[in-house]
């Protein structure tokens, strides 16, 4: 156990370390200042604005940043969705799959235009190396700058001085695309191959094994895809079983490096925030909340897994740990990874926005699987997506400047704006839309003949299974308790004769989207009407937002709104698991 | 309106160019030229004959070789999938009751003093991938002591094979060590030949 806290100190530290100079760097970026990369990039990024046919410098109100957003993503999604339903014929794919089934692509394209990358598909059985890359790995790169793009227009309506304009779509799109995305995807990438993740063209090999058995080796270009897979909070493995495969994550290395790459930029981007406002311990005391929900959750998983499951007693089998040996619950997880690496994964990946998993979440402990669920429900905003968990948890600093502001008896004002009724009615929808979308989609879903046909596993497992499913989508996460499915593939691999569970291939498509663009759209109103407000002069009332007590409040709103939201229901999934040594 | 439509149809189609192809097919390229044997996924052959990858589990039959975990694929790494077992499952319990039962008739005859207590967590449960490479020191400890017999081979020479093809901490500080079965039961052919 020592072992296991040292790993995850260390981690923390490496975190916070990094956290100023990338965010010090995307400041520098999204200012238009230049940067050690800018010899290179500028060239790209004028021919870019030259084919794209837009001006920088002209500025956006928040109405035609949203439609940007809009009209961009609306193609993402057509692109996407035709590139699914003709793979079949298309080029690089060397195993012959068939195009996917109408529901599951429907499913699949609004999973991955939203960042959240929640799969029903098996990567390697299903997808040709061309809808890997031309489809997916566009959108792993594309969403996580539009959510970049969306916080530095909230940025730039919090701090603006100069009236409606909100900075410029196109020119903050591909400045977070070319600066930061692609920059790191490479590094990361390169790092991922040097260990033996998989980047090649190639098709699968069939090995005659050491006893002379047959065993199909599939391949594919995964390392490029995976590198930002992890860097944009997206999450869609290359292969089924995601960052637990060796293929995507061999080894101990491998999954340092992957871990750190969920948090990063959503880490640094707190940096960046103070860096652009101005104040940098505003930066910081947001920060702060986000790692202590994070570090809460994580004291929590670490010994659920250790102690192992029910089934596990039950069977009368050690869950000790023995010299040479983590012991615990290892059901679904890797040796190179082990508990601690595993369940600390689980807890990122799901405070985060990012919902690439090294470990199965579902042979989790009760307790243990509750902690991921727990981080879905904060709504995201631990960390978060990159940009979207930030600008969600500026919607959370506004609500607690707000209940601080009613508290004291004062107007609330956030760096000097007066937060109206007008920002309150708009953040209290973009708060609330996407708790509520997860609940009445859970709901319906387990209410439902049809929503059951997704159960796998018997008894509170199977409430939980469908909960942790529409968390995840309504919070474009992406992770899963994977027994749940949409996508029944009797051939695998390949599509010969599969097909998609349209119901909840259809609502959980649609839940995705919603809950991706209407926050987003609800964001950027805040956004606009903050942008003209007159900045009052900070006077001996006025409530500090940079200090630990304002925090301690931040943390305070996180928690009431998603406990209150979500535990009745975690009360019947996860947390009857853990109390209860009875098998079902 | 249309302008800002043309501008994100362009953008669409500009990105998908970039990092759809650009990216990726010059990432393979870089790949194959700085690190050809692991970007084409580790393959390990014998005589010429490919007989896996040194990162995928296979399967092992019989007492002379060491076993890598349970696998809920058997062993496919072209299909993978998680088991799924939820922690109150029956079939959970069922699983690690069979695993721990065929474990121990493969073991116990060759170290009497080998308990289900002393049995550790990775040899009885499946992993993630299903193919995961690598058992835990403690199994292969035990495991040693079977191949040894078999292979009539000193146990110490054994368990030095088995710290060769052990993989530590990252910065010994990362991760779990694991004994990477598919090359450690290569190398115990190499050394003594199963007849």
């Amino acid at each position: 156990m020592a072992q296991g806290w040292l790993q995850v100190a260390v981690f923390l530290a490496v975190l916070v370390a990094l956290t100023r100079p990338l965010g010090a760097y995307m400041a520098r970026v999204f200012s238009g200042r230049r940067v050690f990369l800018s010899p290179v990039l500028e060239p790209a990024e004028r021919l870019t604005y030259r084919a794209l046919r837009v001006d920088p410098s002209e500025e956006h109100d928040w109405r035609a940043y949203a439609k940007s957003v809009i009209l961009f993503s609306v193609f993402s999604w057509v692109a996407l969705y035709l590139i699914l339903r003709t793979q079949g014929v298309q080029p690089f794919n060397p195993e012959g799959f068939h195009s996917a089934p109408w529901d599951v692509s429907f499913n699949t394209a609004s999973s991955f235009v939203s960042n959240t990358n929640w799969q029903y598909y098996g990567g390697e059985a299903t997808l040709s190396y061309l809808a890997q890359m031309a489809g997916l790995t566009v959108q792993n790169f594309v969403t996580p700058a539009v959510g970049i793009c969306v916080l530095l227009a909230f940025i730039r309506g919090i701090a603006g001085r100069t009236g409606a304009g909100l900075g410029n779509f196109w020119q903050d799109l591909t400045r977070s695309l070319y600066y930061v995305l692609l920059p790191l995807s490479i590094l990361v990438g390169l790092i991922l191959v040097s260990q033996g993740v998989v980047q090649t063209l190639g098709g699968a090999s069939v090995a005659k094994t050491v006893q002379g058995a047959e065993q199909a080796l599939a391949f594919g270009p995964a390392a490029s895809q995976v590198a930002i897979k992890q860097l944009g909070t997206n999450g869609g493995g290359f292969f089924n079983v995601n960052s637990a495969m060796p293929f995507e994550n061999p080894t101990q290395l491998t999954n340092f490096v992957e871990l750190l790459a969920i948090i990063l930029i959503p880490a640094a981007l707190t940096y960046t925030y103070g860096r652009m406002v101005g104040r940098q311990r505003e930066g910081w005391a947001i920060f702060a909340a986000m790692l202590a929900i994070y570090i809460a959750l994580i004291a929590v998983i670490i010994p659920a897994e250790q102690h192992g499951t029910p089934a596990q007693h039950a069977a009368g089998t050690p869950t000790t740990a023995v010299s040479g040996s983590t012991g615990g619950n290892l059901e679904g997880k890797e040796q190179r990874n082990g508990i601690t690496d595993s369940a600390l994964w689980a807890t990122t990946t799901t405070v985060t926005s990012s919902g690439s998993v090294n470990s199965a979440h579902e042979s989790y402990t009760g307790l243990g699987g509750a902690v991921p669920m727990a981080g879905l429900a904060t709504s995201e905003v631990v960390f978060g997506g990159v940009g979207t968990g930030l600008y969600s948890m500026l919607l959370f600093v506004l609500l607690a400047v707000f209940i601080g502001g009613l508290m004291v008896g004062r107007t609330p004002e956030y760096l000097g704006k007066k937060i109206q009724a007008r920002e309150i009615k708009l953040i209290s929808l973009g708060v609330l839309f996407t708790p509520l979308a997860a609940l009445a989609t859970a709901g319906l879903a387990i209410a439902t003949e049809a929503g059951k046909r997704s159960i796998f596993q018997n008894g509170p497992q199977g409430l939980s299974e469908t909960l942790y499913a529409y968390l995840s989508q309504a919070n474009n996460n992406g992770s899963a308790f994977a027994g749940y499915t949409g996508f029944v593939q009797p051939n695998a691999p390949g599509n010969h004769s599969a097909y998609g569970i349209s119901f909840a291939d259809l609502l959980g498509g649609a839940t995705m989207t919603l809950a991706r663009f209407i926050p987003i759209i609800l964001v950027l109103a805040v956004a606009g009407s903050l942008a003209t407000k007159k900045v009052a002069p900070a006077g001996p009332g006025t409530m500090r937002t940079d200090t630990p007590t304002f925090t301690v409040l931040l943390v305070g709103v996180v928690i009431l709104l998603g406990a209150l939201t979500f535990f009745p229901a975690l009360l019947l999934g996860p947390i009857v698991q853990s109390l209860t040594t009875r098998l079902f | 309106m249309r302008r800002t439509a043309l501008t994100a149809l362009l953008a669409v189609l500009a990105f998908t160019l970039i990092f759809g192809l650009a990216y990726p097919l010059a990432m393979t390229g870089v790949s194959q030229l700085l690190f050809p044997g692991r970007a084409d996924g580790s393959k390990v052959t014998v005589g010429g004959r490919l007989v896996g990858s040194k990162l995928i589990a296979q399967g092992f039959r019989g007492t002379g070789y060491f076993h890598p975990r349970p696998s809920q694929s058997e062993y496919a790494a072209d299909t993978t999938y998680f088991s799924n077992l939820g922690p109150n499952s029956v079939e959970g319990r069922e699983s690690v009751r069979g695993n721990l039962r065929t474990y121990l008739a493969l073991n116990k005859p060759y170290d009497r003093e080998l308990t289900r207590d002393g049995v550790p967590v990775d040899a009885i449960t499946t992993s993630g991938s299903g193919v995961d490479p690598e058992i835990s020191e403690a199994n292969a400890a035990i495991q040693a002591h079977r191949v040894a017999v078999v292979r009539k081979l000193p146990l110490v020479e054994v368990e030095e094979l088995v710290s060769e093809h052990t993989s530590g901490r990252f910065l010994g500080i990362f991760g779990e060590p694991g004994v990477n079965v598919l090359q450690l039961n290569l190398a115990l052919d190499e050394e003594a030949p199963l007849r």
